[in-house]
């Protein structure tokens, strides 16, 4: 018997690419010229490219039945499809977003595009998984590569912390969950998805092991996440890292972790679903409060857009409790959108040049429409599609997700997530009122003094991607619907 | 045909958007002479067409629904970005295009010189679109956008003027507030397609009759909680008189004449719900007495003219819920329209005024106007009267219709209310006219010999308005009689379900229609009087009454510290905790990072002391077990250990090939 036949290694074809395009980036680095690295991330883009194709083709075969592969270990379905391609062209966009942003801090190292094709390729990995070892080997494989490039600004302090942070409590979390499968593997004698579901349906209900190792699940993957009261390394950690790899953490890292997160409770732990439902009921609910109204007190950009992002997080997480056909495609919805608009604002914010620092402070958008109108155009199409106002692409998420609550019976979550998102044009609008309705500063101190947008090909590029994707989505979403719809996972 | 025309009508202000802001975007490539153009121009477009909408619609009351684009659905929804062309429709779409047009042309010449003066248009158009949107959409969720659009432009225009402050803290409270509204407005739209699975008007009115009662008292509270938000009612009604930051004729076309009054217009467009659930309408009518009241002696002494007039903007729309409420869903609908008259107009003069004094808005530096101004004195007066309810003019025509009908149908608070409300508002216009344009001048010296009266582009609209406010509510006499118009006749097929029983307890009580006519007019002039008598005749009064009754003075001055009262409630707080967890959250990460490095260190410490107590505690045992044993024996074996290791190994190998080796030539041969 081989262990490993052709088709395996075919399904997972999109991955070997994106893993071996980032160890040739690292071969290939001191290889090159010193004036030529942008071929390598010319070179890893083309990888992207290549590993997008194959997904994509991927996806158009797959109608119907999932195709298991590896004896069960790895699936390849249209749901981690839909994933991998959502994951993929954020990667690109980072990389381009990168490439013109890690000159501007000086740190420009083609290494980061090898660790983002690695971090990539966990990913991958990890929304595909349908073993609970593969994915928390999906996981660490992307949180080592995030704890590296969280640290990538290795001059400044606050990067290194940063890094710091993130890494020691990542481990911890990654030692949690890990703790959690080792409960699940001794309760159900399995670590596969559905080996865990049949050993839960033979086992008495209420069992606390298995309660236990539910829970000690939650916080690994609300950790990821960025889910309350897990939350607390996000803004520390947003803030500290270079602008693009916080865009790339806030984004992809946090989109492959509900990937999996879905994917472990709605197949593994469907049978407890009232058990769980009933926690993240309450940490959903946390999420979002607690993000929107300490976002509100925030002064500092990234800072602002951390807490953001735990709010989305915690919409997010409506569509998981939910449980349901229309929840599942709701949160593939919500993420895929969330990445245009939470990618386009990271983006404006790494042109923003305060002297020679970055403007990650708020303060430094004062008067931005009278110095820069595209910049300052861009930006407010991303804070409304984050505040959720029609017709960005924020509003058809917003209004999907939580129309999957009140299609759920579940009003009154629907009716705190409405609340807290009309609360949280507050702190979006307020960037908005600082940038068209104050004049810039003229004299050293005064809010908005000496702040310019450095605007290169690449990072228009990604704005220009951002903003049509923000306002395509919003007028034309049906095939990001149909795609999300056809792309559900099957629910048992 | 029809499609395509009724689909023209958004379109043409939206072009116009394109074109100003693309202008504006790449620095100004054409004059403002052009950017005007475009502007009224495309909404004197959408004016012929919706004209022409209604005559297409005069013979065929029945509700037409025209898809302009399939917009987005899953597998259980559909919602198309589609127009629902009705009576009430063709009434919201008369007032938005016509009032819009006049206050486009008023704004070339009242923004003159302004520095973003394309900007302006822009917005304006923007502004023109999305109401258009929201009185047209055939479904909640165009409804909506074009809901979210108005507040959005609201929001822009307030802020314009960017260099004060005030401007931008104040846009921001509209933004908010309103949002809070919005909140309301979208759990409703959730709880409608729970209930009937469909969001276009058409279907689920039809089918309203399936909801249980309970369901559309829900549906119908959170609808007024939108509502609510958008008309500036209690207690969301705080943003409205912040919002006369923005320049005048956006809070002549916004905040007075279209964008306020879409709650109404949402109320009166779900009457089948309201209808059902009799507790909410109930409701609806008394958020709209209390507020008419509310607002309407706040009024009283306000000193900023622009502010005067948004309390009564917000009272007059207190007057429309009160109607809705006594399910006189035509007077609602009769009176937005006089209102939208009389307070465009009024709005409008007051900009006149502004404009010729240089941009004074206290009216305590004001007075004897008359003669400097005479034509901006002239239509102020004619709207004063139209809102004071001066008989047969507009106003008197609507407001006497509300009240009427909230006696006849036995709502006699609500009633007493609303006549309360009337009697303030002819005391406050009185008094904003009397001090505004009579008396001695207390104009300051260096204004005084600016004074002018307004360019043509802006006096003419004025007439225009002028002359609709006295003529515009005749449409609800001509030709039936009263209460029986040209405009109830068009307007009866939508609301036909509800009215009919109003209308029959009409019917027999026409004398005491008859008194109740003469008790409002008496009331208009009793307030007319007072402030004849406070202003004119004894012009001491006023300030020994404010000395005289000080703590209400205060009271109603600081209005009711609604204000402060949610700063202190909601803001405050929100922020304090916001903060708190701030801080938490900022020393709780390095608690928890050192936390962990404990734990880690703990475990650490506490698997090396199991490793040093028990694992090598057991192996220490082992070995002084295999001590012992070897020490046994030695005796039995002479030599080293070790040496019988390396031989046993050096034994194994030779066995292993020699196996290997023999397997070989076995399978070889």
């Amino acid at each position: 018997m081989t262990i490993v036949s052709t088709a395996d290694l075919l399904a997972i074809l999109p991955e070997l690419l994106v893993m071996a395009g980032g160890c040739l980036v690292l071969v290939l680095d001191p290889l090159t010229a010193k004036d030529r690295k942008d071929w390598l991330a010319y070179f890893s883009l083309a990888v992207l490219g290549a590993a997008f194709v194959v997904g994509y083709w991927f996806m158009g075969a797959l109608t119907g039945s999932p195709r298991p592969a590896f004896s069960g270990l790895y699936v390849l379905d249209a749901y981690g499809a839909f994933w991998k391609l959502l994951l993929i062209l954020v990667s690109g966009l980072v990389i381009l977003l990168a490439k013109a942003h890690l000159k501007l801090e000086e740190i420009d190292l083609p290494e980061f595009y090898a660790f983002i094709l690695l971090s990539l390729s966990g990913m991958m990995v990890m929304v595909s998984g349908t073993d609970l070892l593969v994915i928390y080997l999906g996981l660490e494989l992307m949180s080592l590569s995030l704890y590296v490039m969280a640290g990538f600004k290795r001059y400044a302090p606050r990067s290194l912390e940063a890094a710091a942070k993130y890494f020691i409590l990542g481990s911890f979390s990654s030692g949690i969950l890990l703790y959690g499968i080792s409960l699940l593997f001794g309760r159900t004698g399995s670590t596969t998805l559905a080996g865990i579901r049949d050993g839960i349906a033979g086992l008495p209900p209420g069992d606390p092991i298995l309660l236990m190792a539910m829970g000690l699940l939650v916080v690994g993957f609300g950790f990821k996440v960025a889910a309350v009261p897990f939350h607390m390394w996000t803004p520390d950690v947003y803030e500290g890292s270079p602008t693009s790899v916080t865009a790339y953490m806030a984004v992809a890292s946090k989109a492959a972790s509900f990937a999996a997160f879905l994917r472990v409770f709605l197949e593994a732990l469907g049978g407890i679903k009232e058990s769980w439902r009933m926690l993240l009921v309450a940490v959903c609910i946390a999420t979002m409060v607690l993000g929107n109204v300490v976002a509100i007190v925030q002064t500092n950009i990234k800072r602002m857009l951390a807490y953001s992002s735990i709010a989305h997080a915690g919409y997010a997480l409506i569509g998981l409790v939910v449980a349901d056909a229309a929840g599942t495609a709701s949160v593939m919805l919500y993420l895929a959108i969330y990445a245009f608009m939470n990618l386009g604002a990271f983006a404006v914010v790494t042109m923003l040049r305060r002297g020679g620092l970055e403007g990650d402070e708020i303060d430094d958008f004062t008067g931005l429409a009278r110095r820069n109108k595209w910049a300052a155009l861009v930006m407010l199409l991303f804070m409304f599609s984050l505040a959720g106002i029609p017709p960005t692409a924020g509003f058809i998420a917003k209004f999907y997700i939580f129309m999957a609550a009140v299609g759920a019976n579940m009003t009154g979550l629907a009716v705190i997530a409405v609340v807290f998102a009309a609360i949280s044009a507050y702190f979006y609008l307020r960037v908005v009122m600082v940038m068209y309705m104050k004049e810039p500063g003229e004299t050293a101190g005064t809010p908005g003094y000496d702040v310019r947008v450095v605007a290169s090909p690449a990072a228009i590029a990604v704005l220009l991607v951002a903003a049509l994707g923000v306002l395509i989505l919003g007028v034309f979403p049906d095939p990001l619907i149909q795609a999300a719809q056809s792309a559900i996972l099957p629910l048992k | 045909m029809f499609d395509l025309i009724v689909t023209l009508i958004p379109v043409f202000p939206l072009l116009a958007v394109l074109a100003n802001g693309l202008n504006v975007m790449l620095g100004h490539r054409y004059s403002h002479e052009i950017a005007h153009r475009l502007a009224w121009g495309s909404v004197l477009l959408s004016f012929l067409c919706s004209v022409w909408v209604l005559g297409q619609t005069l013979g065929h009351p029945e509700p037409r629904t025209v898809v302009a684009y399939r917009w987005f659905f899953g597998a259980d929804l559909t919602v198309n970005l589609s127009f629902l062309i009705d009576p009430l429709t063709c009434i919201m779409l008369l007032v938005v295009t016509g009032v819009g047009f006049l206050i486009h042309v008023y704004s070339v010449g009242y923004m003159h010189g302004e520095e973003g003066f394309t900007r302006f248009f822009a917005y304006m158009n923007l502004f023109m679109v999305s109401m258009l949107l929201l009185v047209m959409g055939s479904n909640y969720v165009v409804l909506f956008i074009g809901w979210e659009g108005v507040g959005l432009c609201s929001y822009l225009l307030i802020g314009y003027y960017y260099d004060r402050v005030s401007a931008a803290k104040a846009a921001t409270k509209a933004f908010v507030v309103n949002r809070i509204g919005d909140a309301g407005f979208l759990l409703a739209i959730f709880l409608v397609f729970a209930n009937f699975g469909t969001l276009e008007y058409t279907e689920i009115f039809a089918r309203a009759g399936q909801l249980d009662s309970a369901a559309a008292f829900s549906i119908a509270i959170c609808l007024l909680i939108g509502a609510v938000g958008k008309s500036a009612q209690l207690p969301l009604h705080t943003w409205l008189p912040d919002a006369m930051e923005g320049p005048t004729p956006v809070s002549a076309l916004i905040h007075a004449a279209t964008m306020v009054t879409a709650g109404v217009y949402m109320v009166v467009r779900n009457h089948a719900i309201y209808d059902l659930a009799p507790d909410a309408l109930l409701i609806v009518g008394v958020v709209g007495g209390v507020t008419a009241l509310f607002a309407a002696t706040i009024g009283l002494v306000q000193t900023d003219i622009k502010r005067v007039l948004a309390y009564s903007t917000v009272s007059q729309l207190g007057f429309m819920f009160l109607a809705c409420g006594v399910g006189a869903y035509v007077a609602a609908i009769f009176h937005l329209v006089t209102h939208a008259f009389f307070k465009a107009l009024l709005f409008l003069s007051a900009g006149s005024v502004i404009h010729a004094l240089s941009g004074e808005q206290d009216i305590r530096r004001m007075g004897g106007l008359w003669s400097k101004i005479p034509k901006t004195h002239g239509v102020f007066l004619v709207g004063t009267a139209a809102i004071a309810g001066f008989p047969f003019l507009s106003g008197w025509w609507s407001k006497d219709e509300i009240l009427g009908h909230a006696f006849v149908h036995g709502h006699y608070v609500l009633w007493a209310l609303g006549a309360t409300a009337a009697f303030c508002t002819a005391f406050y216009m009185s008094r904003l006219l009397y001090v505004t344009f009579y008396g001695e001048s207390r104009v300051a010296h260096e204004v005084e010999h600016h004074i002018h009266e307004s360019p043509n582009v802006m006096v003419y609209p004025l007439l225009v308005l002028a002359f609709l406010s006295v003529v515009g509510g005749l449409i609800g006499v001509i030709p039936g009689g009263l209460e029986n118009g040209w405009f109830h006749q068009f307007l009866q097929p939508v609301v036909r379900s509800a009215g009919a029983g109003g209308e029959a307890a009409h019917e027999e009580g026409h004398l005491l229609v008859y008194i109740l006519m003469a008790v409002t007019t008496l009331i208009g002039v009793a307030g007319w009087f007072t402030a004849h008598y406070f202003y004119k005749l004894k012009p001491e009064q006023p300030d020994l009454l404010m000395n005289r009754m000080k703590g209400a003075y205060t009271l109603i001055l600081n209005k009711y510290w609604v204000d402060e009262a949610y700063d202190k409630a909601f803001v405050e707080p929100g922020k304090a905790v916001g903060r708190s967890f701030d801080k938490a959250d900022t020393a709780g990460i390095d608690r928890v990072v050192v936390a962990v490095e404990q734990v880690t260190d703990l475990s650490a410490a506490g698997s090396t002391w199991v490793e040093k107590h028990v694992i090598y505690g057991g192996l220490n045992v082992t070995g002084y077990a295999n001590h012992l044993a070897a020490r046994v024996l030695r005796r039995l074996q002479s030599g080293l250990v070790h040496h019988y290791a390396a031989i046993l190994v050096a034994g194994l190998v030779v066995l292993v090939n020699l196996i290997v080796l023999f397997l070989w030539l076995g399978g070889a041969s």
